[in-house]
Parts: structure tokens; sequence; C-alpha cells
């Protein structure tokens, strides 16, 4: 059984515990859409990130204000871990609303577990999750200083879009411009084209700040996942960098009200040239 | 052989069919025995079921208004069928607002358990509703199969926490390993674990009941007697036989007592008023 005593859990490089472990998967839930997951933790929060074939990293970041105590005696602890059996072990309890399971986490440095406790009404749920080598993560070289077109807008408008996007095209083309359609989702399926608009004077759109009109595609299999964090999601940044680089922030909030942020980055389909006059 | 029961009150019949609905979901070919007080629904201990065996009685009386049997000899007044319980779930479907059930033993091609169902209609005839259930009446020769199982001798007896909390653990479990140990100690400790190369997860409920056995039903030498108190009595089993269980319960019971054979089998035992049921999990062979 994993419950420690006071003087064991003070020893743990990190310790940090949580009222609502639901603060923890709810977020989590935006970024799994593979099974291992790289944590970053240090002094200011938890990072996690969930990469695929290179092209598309998924981050989400849980700052220490969201944890009831956050303990780290090192300038920075990393960690591989099976994202499945974390957000298993997260909602052992079954996770619904209004249940509450309070939670507790623990790690001891490098090739030792990740335990984690949890309690509701009484019963007491000790996990011993082993940890992997941390991979090298990917950085995407993303700026804001390079940003080319910003949009930021209720996450409702999007959720609608991404939910219908048409499966059957390889492709989604963002089209960001100062200009009609100033933003528009676009597909290329088996029935056909379909363009979805936003314009600038939506009341949806929040801030619309783009500068030149870009076009591109991205694999609609990669953007996909970021399904998941839309729905979550109240509001959606979308930037497009120089590169045609994409960058969706998600801004959720949990059950405290707090907010928390979920980061997906993506870049442009090489296969397909990015034409700016193509809508 | 003669069968013919009715039944007039709404109760009953709701009554009756969540009992119908838990044997249902816990395994679906069954024997139906019936007596001229009870009935039984039947799973034998067979490697098809992997081991896995129920006993569930009814007293007659507390359901029925009317039944009459007639078993196969007056020195065996008994009547044993197999039958497939979705199949009376089926037609217990229809009787959810009926004014009255008649089921009865009868010969179409084949024999069957047939459900007469009056519903009520605008206007002052009723309606009726048949349902014929084929069932395959067992022979007298092979009664033997489906005897009582005697009480394990187990070493931990305990109340189990609510099922349902027990269901919502178990569901997210079954996500992570195919096997589960269910441990408890006499004094009311119990600890739901699973272990893989991956992960270890172990879920403790403590100041469980115990169930109030009288000293002298237990016999002195009896495993039970003889466990120490703080020790666990452990059995590791196929995490889906224990859900199964688990997800069947529409009875409500006042209690479920789970029984541990250490390293060898869970037995669990619930009581209802008028129903008692007992299921039978062997542990996983290594």
């Amino acid at each position: 059984m994993v419950l420690l005593t006071q003087n064991e859990e003070e020893r743990y490089a990190f310790n940090a515990n949580m009222n609502n472990a639901r603060n923890l998967s709810h977020i989590l839930k935006a970024i799994h859409f593979k099974d291992t997951a790289t944590v970053f933790v240090t002094e200011n929060g938890m990072k996690v990130t969930v990469e695929d074939a290179k092209c598309i990293q998924a981050n989400a970041f849980i700052q220490a204000q969201v944890f009831q105590d956050y303990i780290i005696r090192e300038d920075s602890i990393t960690f591989c871990i099976n994202l499945d059996i974390l957000q298993e072990c997260l909602s052992i309890f079954g996770s619904n609303p209004p249940s509450v399971t309070a939670m507790r986490m623990m790690y001891n440095g490098y090739g030792t577990p990740l335990v984690i406790t949890l309690e509701e009404d009484g019963a007491v749920t000790g996990c011993s999750i082993k940890t992997q080598e941390p991979d090298q993560t990917l950085d995407f070289e993303f700026s804001a200083a390079n940003v080319i077109n910003k949009v930021i807008m209720k996450a409702e408008c999007l959720k609608e879009a991404f939910n219908e996007l048409d499966v059957t095209s390889e492709v989604l083309q963002i089209t960001m411009s100062p200009d009609h359609p100033f933003f528009r989702l676009s597909t290329f399926g088996t029935l056909g084209q379909s363009h979805h608009d936003i314009p600038n004077t939506s009341d949806m759109v929040e801030f619309f700040e783009c500068n030149q009109t870009q076009s591109n595609r991205y694999r609609l299999s990669l953007l996909k996942p970021s399904v998941k964090a839309v729905n979550l999601a109240t509001k959606v940044c979308v930037r497009m960098d120089h590169r045609g680089f994409l960058s969706l922030q998600y801004m959720i909030k949990n059950e405290n009200g707090q907010i928390c942020f979920v980061e997906y980055y993506c870049c442009p389909d090489e296969e397909l040239e990015n034409n700016d006059n193509q809508f | 052989m003669r069968f013919r029961t009715k039944v007039f009150n709404i109760d009953c019949i709701h009554h009756f069919t969540n009992v119908v609905n838990t044997i249902n979901k816990l395994l679906k070919k069954c024997t139906l025995r019936l007596t001229p007080d009870k009935l039984y629904f039947i799973l034998p201990d067979q490697v098809s079921n992997g081991g896995v065996s129920m006993w569930c009685e009814l007293k007659q009386a507390n359901f029925f208004d009317e039944y009459q049997m007639d078993g196969v000899s007056s020195e065996h007044n008994e009547i044993y069928m197999e039958i497939i319980a979705e199949n009376i779930v089926r037609a217990l479907k229809s009787a959810h607002n009926a004014k009255s059930m008649k089921i009865k033993l009868t010969k179409k091609q084949t024999p069957c358990l047939t459900v007469e169902i009056e519903l009520p209609s605008l206007n002052s005839s009723s309606r009726l509703v048949t349902h014929d259930i084929p069932v395959s009446v067992i022979p007298r020769r092979l009664w033997d199969e489906y005897q009582e199982p005697t009480m394990p001798e187990f070493h931990v007896s305990i109340c189990m926490p609510p099922l349902k909390t027990l269901k919502n653990i178990a569901e997210r479990m079954k996500n992570l390993s195919t096997y589960l140990t269910l441990s408890a100690n006499q004094e009311g400790d119990m600890v739901m674990k699973v272990e893989t190369e991956l992960v270890t997860v172990a879920t403790r409920f403590q100041n469980l009941e115990l169930p109030p056995f009288k000293d002298d039903d237990i016999a002195s030498q009896a495993p039970s007697k003889l466990w120490p108190p703080t020790e666990m009595a452990s059995a590791r089993v196929d995490i889906r036989k224990f859900l199964q269980f688990l997800a069947g319960q529409q009875i409500n019971p006042f209690k479920v007592i789970c029984n541990i054979v250490n390293q060898s089998a869970i037995h669990f035992f619930l009581i209802h008023d008028d129903i008692s049921l007992q299921y039978f999990i062997p542990a996983a062979s290594v």
C-alpha cells in the first residue's frame, strides 16, 4: 500500500496536492491523443506535453496556484509517463460531478515511480506509475514577434466548425486575411469542398489582427485531436507565423473557476504548395 | 408436469422483473428450478463458465398470487428447465404497466414458458400480449449437477462497501489489468488491487461491517477461526467476472457478504427479504 507518514512525504522531490483531481484530469483530456506524455515540473507549475509525427505538439499548463500545496525541491523535474494510465488513476473513483476526489502527487527523482494518493468518501487509493526516460520534445520556435495573423474568438464558434469538419478531407486549410474571407476553414473531401467562414465583425470575435493574407494546409488527422481542447475551452486564440506554423491557444476554466492554458502547435503540410491566393 | 402462476400486483411484477434483470446481467443461459415453495435460478460450476457459478432462490409466495405446480413425479415434485434469461427479460418488458400476468409451462412445437400479460386499454376490454419462451426440460437423471453449493470454508467473511463505488473503481481498473486481487481481514479492512509492469493501483476500505455469524454456526476448526484477524485473505480473479457481478445489481440488497477463501475463491452472498443470491468466482490460475 502506498500510504506514507508525514515524514516520508516531506522527503519527496516533488509533492503537491489538489482538492479536486478533476482540475488536473480535465485539462489533460484536452491533450490526450497519444499514450505517452512528457511532464516538466518547475516552481511555477506543471507542463504536460504530447507530440505526434514530429508535426504536432500539445502542451497543457497547470500553474502552481491550481494546487493547494506545491513543493518542489529541485530546479526542474522531467519524466515521461503513460498518459492513459495516469488518467485512469486520476479518475479511479469515477470522476463524475458532484463527487470530488482529493489527490496528492509525489515524485522522488529519476527512475522512481510517480506516486498518487486519491481519496473519496473515506476510501483511499494509492497508485504507483512507472516513469520513463524523458524524450527530447520538439521546439517549434514559435515566437510572438513572428506572428503575422492573430484572432481571438469565443470557443463556441470554433467548436461548431471543428466538430463538423469533413473527415474525408486529408487536409484542413486555414485562411487568415485582413480582407474577405477574414477567417476561413476549408476542407476538400470526397463529398466536395466545404468552407466555414468567421468574419471579423462577428460578435464571437474578440480580437482580430491580420496583417497579410495567409492560407496554409495542415493534416486534418493531426489537428483532429485539438477538437478535444476546443470542446473544453471558453476562448481560443489562433495565430500563424511567417512560416505558416499554427498556434492554437485554448483557455480552459476548471471547477474552481481558475484558468489553465492548452496550446497546440502544428506545422503546415510540406507536400502541398502554400499558395497565398488559393482559397 | 404442470406449472401455472398468476400475479395481479404491479409491485410484485416490478420486483420479479428486477430480479430477472439482475440474473440476466450475470449470465446468459441458466437453469430454472421450480418447487412448490421456491423458484431457483441456477448456473452450475462448469468449465465453459470459467468456473463461475450462481445460485439464486426466491420464495414464490412473495411474488405470485397463485402458484400451482406438479413436478416430474410425486416423489420428485420439481421441474428443472434450461432457459435464456434475456427472453424472460424481454417478455417482462411488456408487463411494465400490466393489470395481471400469467406464467405457465406449455407445449407448443417445443416446451415453452408462456407469459401472458393483460394490459389496460382505452375501452373496457383488455389487451393480451403473449410471449412463448422456448425452454429445454432437464431430465431427472441430470438433476445432481444442479445442487445447492455448499458454503465454502472461507478464511474471511466481510460486508462489502457500496457496490456502486466498487463498480466505478473496478471499471477503471479493468482498463489497467485483466486480473484484480480482492483481499480482506477480520478487522473490517478490504483492498482491491491491480498490478502490472507499469502500474500498481490499490484501493483500501476500512471499518467495514463483519457479518453477524454466531459462534456455534462455525465449527471450532473452521479455517476462519484459525485465521489471524489482522491477516488479509486474498484471491486474484478475472476482473470482468467481478465487474459482471457488480454491474448486475438491481435488487438493492440489505447486505452483500463477501467470503474469501485465501488464494482460492471469492463467494458473494446477497440477502434481500425474499431473495437470496450466491455468486462464486474462482481464483484465476497464475
